[in-house]
């Protein structure tokens, strides 16, 4: 007689003693699955970081940073491209952000629920999922060849400020949204005109929100690579751009020329590790001031 | 503030009520925002008209044919090395990227207590921030030869390599969206599973996912889309090789690697080796918008409304 089974009014019915304690089990041991591959995420991360910094070593001191770009890996320092990557920043930083915050201050204050500004916002939309390579074919097309721009800094920063202006138009619109109406309507009461009102109360407000967005926005601009290759930058350039319209390189730009030439020169491989720790640490800061302006302002409202 | 000085505020703004900047900003900003729509539009026309000049002088037979040599004395132009490049990274990224993702999803929104969750969260965050040629270079100069331990035959540009790691890439945001979508699911229901004595384990699998498995769904096509449009960690660590093939251990092309390698070539404008960039361009992007459209789609039409 099987004692896992009764019979109740003609019908048979499973009794498993232990069917809860099975069901708490599996639930354990999924769990622990699930923990296990979460921390595997955390272990990918951590031998990616450990395999860039070992490489390093030994080649990421203060010279590298001061020299000039070399064929000679021992004399190879990244010093343009550090340059290169700061005046795309002198470009990139007031265009995103002039051009970003007005969209969002258009969208938000003056076309609220129009078709245009459904049109805006679906546009921004579409325009964050675009592959960054068919930026750099914009770029080329217009800014290089239609505008005659070459591969200078200038083609580079516009358009990349394209690239990461979605960043910026979201978080403003967010930050704005995000400002009390009591605050408008009190500015309102007091006689203030709808300019003055975003000029002096919104804008102010949203500040921490808008800057926050934009930090986010440049560590993007810094890392991207695609959207420069795609303008034809030249390989090798030894020289320190002076203005605007020079050639340049930038940190992104070194790592892959670096990788891909270390079939020929081993060592390239130490030079684009060492590029990526200054990229990364560069990178590591601009998110750690955002942080640290998000955490600082969210308290004060 | 003492009442002179607000009423000193409120005379200066009835001064300036009819101000020149009242007037003039409404149409800066209206300027300013038709800008990104103006890059839309500038986007889709430069695509096209290169594009379509392309197509006049390939025939269409030629296209979807595999043979793919741009650059040899008499050029032909076959797209499907390219697509299948892309569509096999995008597989193994998959492949990687989805059960990663989603595992860490649900252990995130509902087994981690909030201190784990406070140390977990970041290092997704950290992960998601990373630059792709740095996720290139850890493909080309670690995961390769790892692999080539255990696969002799890997090519030193591979398929497989720079697969996995854009699946890396991709699992912070598979993550992030999916959790997003479970956290929306109220506590209400959750707690109704609960209170019919469900584990954690079953309330997951029959509630939480049934209900936001539009957002989950949308979440994975958003990472495809993500994937399709990747360009440097396939340049590095994929190769240049245009044949045709199925086999994941040897270099092979994908469109945007394609986009990269002739435009950082000497690609004489004018060409048609030139124009094919465009026409590939417009393929990646018809691609990478109807997955857009598509996620978005999703997890409007199938959200679940409470």
């Amino acid at each position: 007689m099987d004692e896992n089974v009764k019979w109740n009014h003609g019908f048979k019915i499973d009794i498993d003693k232990h069917r809860v304690s099975k069901r708490v089990n599996l639930n354990n041991r999924v769990k622990n699955i699930f923990a296990f591959s979460t921390l595997l995420v955390m272990v990918v991360l951590v031998v990616l970081l450990y395999d860039i910094i070992r490489e390093s070593i030994g080649w990421l001191n203060w010279e590298f940073l001061m020299k000039n770009l070399s064929i000679f890996p021992e004399k190879a320092g990244i010093r343009g491209a550090i340059l290169g990557t700061l005046y795309l920043m002198v470009i990139v930083i007031p265009v995103t952000l002039i051009l970003g915050v007005a969209t969002a201050i258009f969208i938000e204050e003056y076309a609220k629920d129009g078709l245009l500004q459904r049109m805006i916002r679906v546009n921004i939309s579409n325009l964050a999922s675009v592959p960054s390579v068919i930026f750099g074919l914009l770029g080329l097309t217009f800014f290089s060849r239609a505008l005659g721009l070459g591969s200078s800094i200038l083609a580079g920063g516009l358009t990349m400020s394209l690239l990461v202006l979605p960043i910026v138009v979201v978080a403003a619109q967010e930050a704005i949204r995000a400002v009390p109406m009591f605050l408008r309507e009190a500015s309102y009461g007091m006689g203030a005109d709808k300019w003055t009102t975003i000029w002096r109360v919104v804008l102010p407000v949203a500040l921490p929100g808008i800057l926050t967005g934009g930090i986010l926005a440049i560590s993007r601009a810094i890392g991207e690579t695609a959207p420069l290759v795609v303008l034809g930058i030249p390989t090798l350039i030894m020289k320190i751009p002076t203005t605007l319209m020079d050639d340049f390189t930038a940190l992104p730009i070194q790592i892959y020329y670096w990788t891909l030439d270390t079939v020929l020169t081993p060592e390239y491989a130490y030079l684009a590790a060492a590029t990526i720790v200054v990229l990364l640490i560069t990178l590591f800061l601009l998110n750690f001031s955002a942080i640290i302006i998000r955490n600082k302002f969210q308290k004060k409202l | 503030m003492d009442t002179i000085k607000i009423r000193n505020i409120i005379q200066q703004n009835i001064k300036n009520k009819k101000g020149v900047f009242d007037k003039i900003m409404p149409k800066f900003f209206l300027v300013m925002a038709s800008i990104s729509i103006i890059v839309t539009f500038g986007i889709v026309y430069t695509l096209l008209v290169d594009a379509m000049k392309f197509f006049a002088e390939v025939p269409l037979k030629e296209v979807f044919s595999t043979n793919l040599s741009p650059l040899s004395k008499n050029p032909t132009f076959g797209i499907l090395p390219l697509l299948n490049g892309t569509i096999l990274t995008t597989i193994i990224a998959m492949i990687v990227a989805v059960p990663a993702g989603l595992a860490a999803a649900i252990y995130l929104s509902q087994f981690a207590n909030s201190k784990l969750r406070k140390v977990l969260k970041p290092v997704l965050e950290i992960l998601a921030g990373i630059p792709t040629i740095v996720y290139g270079f850890f493909a080309y100069s670690f995961v390769t030869p790892l692999l080539m331990n255990m696969i002799p035959t890997l090519g030193a540009k591979n398929a497989l390599s720079p697969g996995i790691v854009m699946g890396i890439m991709i699992i912070p945001m598979v993550a992030s969206l999916s959790e997003d979508a479970m956290n929306a699911v109220p506590e209400i229901i959750k707690d109704g599973a609960y209170g019919l004595g469900s584990t954690k384990l079953e309330t997951t699998f029959r509630v939480i996912i049934p209900s936001s498995i539009s957002g989950i769904i949308a979440s994975i096509v958003l990472a495809i889309s993500r994937a399709i449009g990747e360009t440097m960690i396939v340049t590095i660590a994929s190769g240049s090789s245009k044949n045709f093939t199925f086999d994941i251990t040897q270099s092979m092309q994908t469109m945007t690697a394609y986009i990269v390698e002739f435009t950082s070539g000497d690609a004489g404008s004018g060409t048609i080796g030139y124009y094919s960039l465009y026409a590939v361009g417009l393929i990646l992007l018809i691609f990478t918008l109807v997955m857009n459209l598509l996620a978005q789609y999703i997890s409007k039409k199938y959200r679940e409304v409470y």
